[in-house]
């Protein structure tokens, strides 16, 4: 190890794995990158605890990639630490970007989740009812476990974040080309997305089979309908983010002849991608009067979902109403 | 609070040609209506971003309206259908984010029917008014526990 190599760190939150899997994914030249940094913590694959991280001189590490949104408060204590230790941090993916799909959690709250996990679910035997506790005492020793929230909340909502790398997962290429940028010094201002700003359907094969006056009578489900691998999904009615969504994802669902679910989040001049969406969406639907508008739009399937896939927790409104206890 | 000292706090998007006319023949008519809705003024029904009505919730309104030419009558021809699209697929929507449907309406107001806009604001402020505070933002929206 050099001291002159700088250091790296990776963490996640409340994610899946694969975001730590995009980086495996960078194959041999995972190599370039470890040649050329210092990887200093990373819980996932190699053994480093707390209080190495916590040992460690403010500001020593270079750039922190963070991925996952804030669940628990475990996750937010990590966060501030590691914001303390970087220079830089990257939110890295979706979850951590805009809260991605673990964000979807914010259509509930923790006792309605609770009760689900811990009681209703069919393979659940919990005959004492117990639920976890924050602090709990056992044999005279008191336990602790992390908080559980209502609330999922993207990475920038509780420290302050230098560069989004967006995506479930990120692309390899937008990686790399951040690892590049950050080693040569030749970063965007900060708070960039580091992707172009330029929309899915810019880069989508299928942008020029859109008809000139693009309209949807019927409203079908993926699984519904026989996919042309060619043509644009909404001219077959199928719903498709791209016009609401930032380009630079390598088109990997529309390639698999699948429709963009958005997992980009929206473009710079956007601030809620969800009702964006619904608005172009909204605009094309053929359908004249109260009635056959009522009908059409009653046919998606659990439309807030669908347009805040990734991004409810970064969404204007950013969950459920919340029942106030009086 | 209680429901007699709340006073719903409204938005309303008026398109200029029709129902912002509509809402100033009511003033100038002298006609009485409760002072609730906040007016703004707009081009065309069709001009109302969903995030302008997002917004207006996130910042602490109880209801918010979107007023139009009648259907046929935009100026820009198509505005208002866009409109009605856009609110009936909006309305789902908030009913998902836990805001009651009534909170959001959408009127078709012409120049000349300022008493169908003081009709509105009436029916609109006591439906809200029986509805009550909404807070999204204001009671725990985005908190921790
Ligand atoms: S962004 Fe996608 S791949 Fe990354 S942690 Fe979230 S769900 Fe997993
Ligand atoms: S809507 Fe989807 S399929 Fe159509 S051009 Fe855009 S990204 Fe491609
Ligand atoms: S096509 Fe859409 S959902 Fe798929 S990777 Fe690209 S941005 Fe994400
Ligand atoms: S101009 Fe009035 S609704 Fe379009």
């Amino acid at each position: 190890m050099s001291d002159s190599k700088p250091k790296v760190a990776f963490y996640w939150c409340s994610s899946c794995g694969g975001c730590e899997e995009s980086i495996v994914d960078l194959g041999a030249d995972i190599l370039k990158v470890v040649a050329a940094v210092d990887i200093v913590y990373w819980p996932v694959a190699l053994d480093f605890k707390k209080k190495d991280l916590e040992a460690m001189p403010d500001g020593s590490i270079a750039v922190s990639f963070i991925n996952g949104g804030i669940r628990m408060s475990e996750q937010e204590e990590m966060a501030h630490l590691l914001r303390r230790k970087s220079g830089l941090v990257v939110a890295h993916g979706a979850c951590a970007h805009l809260g991605g799909i673990p964000g979807l959690a914010n259509f509930w709250t923790k006792s309605a989740i609770f009760d689900t996990v811990y009681h209703k679910t069919f393979s659940t035997a919990n005959p004492s009812k117990a639920e976890p506790l924050a602090k709990s005492m056992v044999d005279g020793h008191e336990l602790t476990l992390p908080e559980f929230w209502d609330t999922v909340k993207p990475l920038d909502a509780v420290i302050d974040v230098d560069y989004y790398l967006p995506g479930c997962a990120p692309h390899r290429d937008l990686i790399l080309n951040a690892v590049t940028a950050i080693l040569e010094g030749k970063l965007p201002p900060k708070g960039a997305v580091l992707s172009p700003n330029t929309s899915c359907c810019d880069d989508c094969d299928r942008n020029e089979t859109k008809p000139e006056k693009l309209t949807v009578k019927e409203i079908k489900r993926p699984y519904e309908v026989l996919l042309d691998p060619k043509t644009c999904f909404l001219a077959q009615g199928v719903i498709c983010l791209g016009p609401a969504t930032r380009g630079g994802c390598g088109e990997r669902c529309i390639h698999g002849n699948m429709p963009c679910r958005g997992c980009m989040g929206p473009t710079d001049q956007v601030r809620d991608q969800g009702a964006k969406f619904l608005s172009a969406f909204a605009s094309i639907l053929e359908a004249k009067d109260e009635a056959e508008v009522d009908r059409l739009v009653d046919t998606i399937v659990d439309p807030a979902g669908t347009f805040y896939r990734f991004s409810l927790p970064s969404s204007i409104l950013k969950r459920k109403k919340m029942e106030v206890v009086r | 609070m209680n429901s007699s000292s709340f006073e719903p706090r409204l938005v309303g998007f008026l398109c200029t040609w029709c129902s912002y006319t509509g809402a100033d023949l009511a003033g100038t008519a002298r006609m009485t209506y409760p002072p609730n809705v906040r007016i703004i003024r707009v081009m065309c029904s069709g001009r109302v971003d969903p995030q302008f009505v997002l917004k207006a919730f996130e910042e602490g309104a109880d209801g918010v309206l979107i007023s139009g030419c009648h259907l046929g009558d935009c100026h820009y021809q198509e505005g208002n259908y866009k409109a009605l699209r856009r609110h009936r697929l909006l309305a789902r929507v908030l009913e998902q984010y836990g805001i009651e449907k009534e909170r959001f309406r959408l009127e078709w107001v012409s120049a000349s029917e300022g008493v169908k806009f003081q009709k509105v604001c009436d029916e609109f402020t006591e439906r809200i008014r029986a509805l009550g505070p909404l807070n999204h933002n204001g009671h725990g929206g985005a908190a921790h526990e």
